[in-house]
């Protein structure tokens, strides 16, 4: 096993470090923020570490060249849709605020 | 080499499943989306892996049409389901 074996190994280790740390961290935390901080972690982490050991691995520049455009996507993904859907949370829960004061008891 | 690489795509594969109970237990619809988000991420990764254990580049395909539907499956959940007069 070559060096190059060795830090590929260590690449994916550690990127499954940080999905499993994502997916225990969307099922242990409490509220809706510190999910998606979880959930950011697998998407950009996870995926970006994964991605490497196998560009490592593929060993061509083509392939490597694919795979950083398949992680640059999903890096651009992940930023888009956390923000939309921290300020989805955020609507819901103003939502649900008034319609604690809301004389019809706040039709959601 | 190849089966650390299908090995890690199994693994993969089981934090997404632990992902969907998340999405089965809500509460709220954003839980869920998240949860679907993260199994997408997860099955990004596991083409991308299975990619390379068995050499083959057309799982990179996959993997590229993934990370796009991703990101239009949570835009139009945002956006189909605010209701009217919404404050945005």
């Amino acid at each position: 096993m070559s060096w190059i074996d060795l830090a590929v190994l260590a690449l994916l280790g550690a990127g499954l470090a940080f999905y499993a740390a994502g997916s225990l961290g969307l099922l242990r935390f409490p509220d809706t923020a510190s999910r998606l901080h979880a959930l950011t972690k697998a998407d950009n982490l996870g995926l970006g570490l994964v991605a490497l050991a196998a560009a490592i691995y593929g060993g061509s520049l083509a392939v490597a060249a694919k795979i950083a455009l398949v992680w640059l996507f999903a890096v651009i993904a992940a930023g888009t849709t956390s923000q939309l859907l921290a300020r989805r949370a955020r609507l819901d829960e103003a939502r649900l605020d008034d319609a604690d004061s809301a004389p019809d008891g706040g039709l959601r | 080499m190849a089966d650390w690489f299908t090995l890690v795509a199994i693994f993969l594969l089981l934090t997404v499943a632990a992902a969907l109970v998340r999405c089965w237990r809500g509460p709220g619809p954003v839980e869920r989306i998240m949860a679907a988000q993260l199994a997408g991420t997860g099955v990004i990764g596991v083409a991308v892996v299975l990619g390379a254990a068995r050499g083959d580049a057309a799982f990179l395909d996959a993997a590229l049409i993934g990370t796009l539907l991703a990101a239009i499956a949570v835009t139009a959940f945002v956006r189909g389901t605010a209701k009217p007069g919404a404050k945005e």
